[in-house]
């Protein structure tokens, strides 16, 4: 298995009081797959992540990737956060330069495999523009373009959009699906929208909290091409619903 | 903008006219000799004398060689220290009371001291502007590191940025809006402190001039020095300002 959790838990002393993010959590992931970790808060779905990308130590169990243990960040994995991140005192050319220069690679290289990202998440022209005239989706898109400009194997995404409008958010969702399929990128998402996750994963893992574990794996069996008003998409959700018990048991009747 | 600065500019003539009428009307109410206490125009003919003579320019010279290696290479070195200290809280605990209890201490409290082990001449100017800026540097810029946005760490490390690549990508860039905050403010912390360190400890600069002043009872001199000490202390503020901006603008504008 490429991406390995075994009986993974995760401990926080907060206030006194002993805090299971999570209890003897275990996932396997593949190569190439779009998993979206969904959940409410608490659920432990950031620790999880934080722990794949390297940024947590997890108290006991074994977390692998691609049959080593991780306990670093590495730049083969790159994490895509909330807040973006982006330097704002380089511009956004130079924010997407900022991980090739590590990789020592040639200023003329670094040049055009930061042009071609920006291309590739549609900020063609804006290279000189810094990070605070840019918009929150914007930024975003920056910051994905300097995540794949050093070729990662793994993306990690940290609720991406929630700080982002629901427009742009859904934009950015298309965005990220025909990203994952062009780069033929392994994706782990988190996420507490479940619309979202029906929308972009392969497997939903549904996490619950106190204490932080997975509920169960749901696979979408949705094809590329993913309509959020046809009845399959609906019907993914609305299982989802069911398993936080969310749908409601009672009938109404529309009249539309 | 051009009517914002004439504005601004009628305000200071204004400003200082009201200062030096004050000044005159103390002039002609006082009952001081006026060899003690001179009218503006008395300072102002020593001033123009001082010009003349070349005095004051040889003055300003040896004044601003002290001040410019005194405050620059403190705030060189408070800043790497306070780079280094930064990211070392553990090592900032034993080091923070250590400047605690130096950072009160009046730098001319040290003169004495100081000329004890140096003699008379620029270096005790030197060591005390020194002294003055390099707390405020020192502190600022050990609290500016540490309040860096936890996220441009964890964006460094998950690219590989580590160590003198960091600080000077990273660490410094963040931290550069606070630390210029305390390397500003330095600058005229320092700037007063040189004319006291020229007072005492030497002879020749524009704080010994005040002094020499004194002893030949030129007071118009006198009040003309520090007329010239303040609006030196002006510029000097100005063109750090301007030297903030650019490098503020250099760096994307962020205020």
């Amino acid at each position: 298995m490429y991406i390995e959790v075994k009986d993974t838990c995760k401990n926080f002393v907060q206030d006194g009081k002993e805090f299971i993010a999570l209890d003897h959590v275990s996932l396997d992931i593949e190569k190439g797959e779009f998993i979206c970790l969904l959940g409410p808060s608490g659920c432990g779905k950031s620790t999880l992540l934080n722990a794949l990308a390297g940024f947590e130590k997890v108290s006991s169990g074994s977390v692998k990737i691609d049959g080593k243990e991780v306990t670093a960040p590495s730049i083969n994995n790159i994490t895509i956060f909330q807040n973006y991140g982006l330097l704002p005192w380089r511009n956004v050319l130079k924010n997407v330069e900022l991980g090739l220069e590590s990789k020592k690679v040639k200023k003329e290289e670094r040049r055009k495999t930061a042009l071609k990202y920006l291309e590739l998440v549609g900020l063609s022209g804006f290279e000189k523009r810094y990070p605070k005239q840019l918009s929150g989706g914007q930024q975003q898109r920056v910051a994905i373009a300097r995540g794949l400009a050093v070729d990662p194997d793994i993306i990690f995404m940290d609720e991406p959009f929630g700080a982002l409008d629901a427009i742009t958010r859904m934009k950015l969702q298309e965005d990220i699906l025909r990203i994952s399929r062009e780069e033929k990128k392994t994706i782990i998402f988190v996420t507490h929208d479940i619309e979202e996750a029906v929308f972009l994963a392969d497997r939903i893992v549904v996490m619950m909290s106190d204490p932080g574990r997975i509920k169960s794996i749901v696979k979408v069996p949705l094809g590329s091409n993913r309509d959020r008003t046809s009845r399959d998409f609906l019907y993914v959700r609305d299982k989802i619903f069911e398993l936080f018990n969310m749908k409601s048991e009672s009938y109404i009747e529309y009249y539309i | 903008m051009i009517l914002k600065k004439l504005i601004s500019l009628k305000n200071v003539i204004i400003s200082v006219s009201i200062l030096i009428l004050i000044w005159q009307l103390a002039f002609n109410f006082s009952s001081y000799d006026k060899a003690l206490f001179p009218s503006p125009k008395m300072a102002f003919d020593a001033l123009v004398e001082m010009i003349g003579n070349g005095q004051l320019f040889e003055n300003i010279k040896t004044s601003m060689y002290r001040f410019v290696i005194g405050y620059f290479s403190s705030v060189i070195v408070a800043v790497t220290l306070g780079l280094i200290l930064g990211r070392l809280p553990k090592v900032f605990q034993y080091v923070n009371p250590m400047a605690q209890l130096l950072r009160p201490i009046s730098p001319t409290a040290w003169m004495p001291f100081i000329v004890l082990l140096f003699g008379i001449g620029d270096v005790p100017a030197i060591v005390i502007i020194f002294i003055a800026a390099f707390f405020p540097v020192l502190l600022s810029t050990v609290s500016a590191v540490g309040n860096i946005d936890p996220i441009y760490l964890k964006v460094s490390r998950n690219f590989g940025i580590k160590q003198l690549q960091l600080t000077r990508k990273v660490i410094f860039p963040a931290a550069f809006p606070q630390i210029a905050n305390g390397i500003h403010l330095a600058l005229g912390t320092a700037w007063i402190f040189l004319v006291a360190g020229e007072m005492v400890g030497a002879q020749s600069g524009l704080g010994y001039q005040i002094i020499d002043a004194r002893n030949n009872i030129r007071a118009d001199i006198l009040l003309a020095t520090i007329l010239v000490i303040g609006i030196i202390g002006i510029v000097l503020d100005g063109l750090l300002r301007l030297a903030e901006k650019r490098i503020l603008r250099a760096w994307g504008g962020q205020s």
